[in-house]
């Protein structure tokens, strides 16, 4: 029945988003059902739509993540796209700085570096809410343009090849290089990104699952952002649990890095995120705050962004940014749940 | 240092600092009403977009403003709902709105105006004047006449705000309620009304913000173009510590940052000879914040119920 609940309230606030999307279509003057065909049709074709779509995928799992472990723990993340910036950064830093080391040193480096700067600047907000029990909200939005700003000074300033018109730093050394999918995969070309991040992504999910259901850590931050009063009185640290959780959901949003960096750009590139660190927001909350939730939501996000390409070209009016539009529905109609369950409790009174 | 300190420092800041003091105490009216509103940035976007496409149209720049009104307070309303009536979280239906606003003007301006995000030209006798052009007076007060009529207004809106909050019934109820709902409720005070109210008043005030950016300082609507201002302007409330001409000096200070950040640039060189990185002082409203909010800068304490939802049964 719980099950049934759980898949029940977040397909809802995705028709009811999908719903006001085509009326927002309608009134902009295009057909709702060919945009939808063109949003959802094209991310199933082999190797493109599928490729694609996975690699679109990654980032969102692993921002997902993050939020969902900060809610679990009674922490509301929106910090995820300022932590993903800085530790992309970090993790071509590494690249860059060491990139005469074999791949057999470099990855696991970079990947550290990655984990490491993300939970860093994450522990940031964290350690003001355990230590001065200021906002955790607001102190990650700050913290995400301080780390734009940061990051874009050391990209401008010191890693930038001098004459290079483009914000971006030096390319990493070959040896921190993931191989793409395409390697093991036959009839998937190497020219599609999707690399071996995925599958990290896919086993941080299992691993979060683990952690927070299968370990006595897991168990004290979800009994922190469950009751914090009751946690501390059975013996829980509160404050240390705030800086530990905040830590493990900047590292998690910090793996967009080895994504990005070591899989796709093979260099730090400045802006590069598409609005991931909030979009993760939205995954989080759609796949109800569970890491396999979160893969799904992610995917179906994924496919939306993958969706938005043909949108842009073949439809007369719309663009899309219609995605957008999609994603802060689905955002509205999922925070909103009780609108649903209102529904939902006077049907169960009558049966 | 001389060199850059000039009158048009002055007026860059006056200019910089407009668009967050309506914006900031949009917010200060949802916050002290005891809802978080972190979508100052989208509310700002709607009537920043609104202004624009209204402006082309009927080419009335205050037609535009009214619209820009409008338009965000409606956006607004729909925030207070969502957050009120189902007591959806505060933060993530404000994150909603601001990417519905990243979304809604590309999509509407692709239908209307064929473009991929912006609006057309408007021309410069359609924008929002500035005091020269409303009303005559000599040369020697050039200073002030060159200042938008916009700013000005935003003056007013302070020292008004600054009395509804603290000598008008509406005041009293606003604040009780942001500070303990259960006491006014006792009291009779509708809570959920008041609060709707001072969301829906954050929606009017940060909608003219957004219309000063697209048709008074700037001369059309381009994609994003409010770039982050609604969090510094969230950013001034929190150092202004929720009141009304405190948060104003905070705008003041963050719009003469940034003026700063433009004047300086190619100008003031390190002694090593290079420029000085612009990132520095765009970093100047969010670090304040957090270090204001960690209570370093005296304490800067939220209204008591911020973020609290009110529910009469609990």
């Amino acid at each position: 029945m719980k099950v049934l609940r759980d898949l029940l309230f977040p397909s809802l606030a995705v028709l009811c988003a999908f719903l006001a999307g085509a009326v927002i279509v309608a009134l902009v003057g295009d057909s709702p059902i060919e945009t939808y065909r063109l949003l959802l049709g094209s991310a199933f074709s082999w190797p493109d739509g599928i490729g694609y779509t996975l690699f679109f995928a990654t980032p969102l799992i692993f921002t997902g993540l993050a939020v969902a472990v900060a809610l679990r723990g009674g922490l509301l993340n929106i910090g995820a796209e300022g932590q993903l910036y800085v530790a992309a950064f970090a993790t071509a830093w590494i690249g860059i700085t060491f990139a005469n080391l074999p791949a057999v040193v470099l990855v696991p480096l970079c990947c550290v570096a990655a984990i490491v700067a993300g939970a860093v600047w994450g522990a940031i907000p964290g350690v003001l809410k355990a230590r001065f029990g200021s906002h955790e909200v607001i102190n990650t939005i700050m913290l995400n343009f301080v780390a734009v700003a940061l990051v874009g000074y050391l990209t401008q300033y010191h890693y930038r090849i001098p004459g290079d018109p483009i914000m971006e730093t030096a390319p990493v050394g070959s040896g921190a290089h993931i191989p793409r999918l395409g390697a093991f995969i036959p009839g998937l070309p190497a020219r599609i990104p999707l690399n071996i991040a995925f599958l990290l992504a896919l086993l941080s999910s299992w691993l979060v699952y683990v952690l927070l259901w299968k370990t006595k850590w897991g168990y004290e931050i979800r009994a922190t952002g469950q009751n914090p009063a009751a946690a501390e009185y059975g013996g829980v640290s509160v404050r240390r649990e705030v800086v530990l959780t905040m830590a493990i959901s900047g590292a998690l949003a910090g793996m967009v890095g080895i994504n990005e960096v070591l899989g796709y750009r093979y260099r730090y590139y400045d802006g590069f995120s598409d609005n991931y660190g909030f979009t993760g927001i939205a995954v989080a909350l759609l796949g109800r705050n569970h890491p396999f939730g979160v893969v799904v939501a992610a995917l179906l996000f994924a496919v939306l962004q993958r969706g938005g390409v043909p949108v842009d070209a073949f439809t007369q009016l719309v663009s899309k940014d219609i995605v957008l539009i999609l994603q802060a529905l689905v955002i509205l109609f999922v925070a909103a749940e009780a609108a649903f369950r209102r529904g939902g409790r006077r049907r169960g009174a009558e049966g | 240092m001389r060199s850059i300190l000039t009158l048009s420092l002055v007026f860059s800041t006056i200019r910089l600092a407009t668009p967050l003091v309506w914006a900031a105490i949009g917010g200060l009216y949802s916050e002290r009403s005891g809802v978080i509103n972190i979508a100052l940035e989208g509310l700002m976007l709607a009537g920043a977009f609104t202004a624009a496409a209204v402006t082309f149209y009927t080419h009335s720049p205050w037609a535009g403003v009214g619209a820009a009104m409008l338009a965000a307070a409606f956006f607004a309303l729909l925030l207070a709902v969502v957050c009120i009536r189902f007591k959806a979280n505060e933060v993530v239906a404000g994150t909603g709105i601001n990417i519905l606003f990243l979304g809604l003007p590309a999509v509407l301006s692709g239908a209307l105006f064929l473009s991929s995000g912006s609006t057309p030209q408007i021309p410069q006798d359609e924008l929002l004047p500035t005091l020269s052009q409303v009303v005559r007076i000599g040369p020697q007060w050039r200073v002030l006449t060159d200042v938008s009529i916009v700013s000005f207004l935003a003056l007013l809106v302070v020292g008004l705000t600054s009395y509804v909050l603290h000598w008008t019934p509406f005041g009293l109820r606003l604040r009780s309620v942001g500070e303990n709902p259960e006491a006014a409720d006792a009291a009779g005070i509708r809570v959920n009304r008041i609060r709707y109210a001072g969301v829906v008043l954050s929606g009017v005030l940060a909608g003219v913000g957004g219309a000063y950016l697209s048709i008074g300082q700037s001369s059309l609507f381009t994609r994003n173009m409010t770039a982050g201002r609604g969090f510094i302007a969230l950013a001034a409330l929190i150092f202004g510590k929720w009141r009304p001409v405190q948060t104003m000096l905070a705008c003041v200070l963050f719009g003469f940052a940034d003026a700063l950040t433009i004047q300086m640039q190619g100008v003031v060189k390190l002694p090593s000879g290079e420029d000085v990185p612009v990132q520095f002082i765009q970093m100047i409203p969010y670090v304040v914040t957090i270090v204001v909010l960690a209570g370093f800068i005296g304490q800067s304490r939220a209204p008591g119920a911020l973020g609290v939802p009110y529910d009469k049964e609990s």
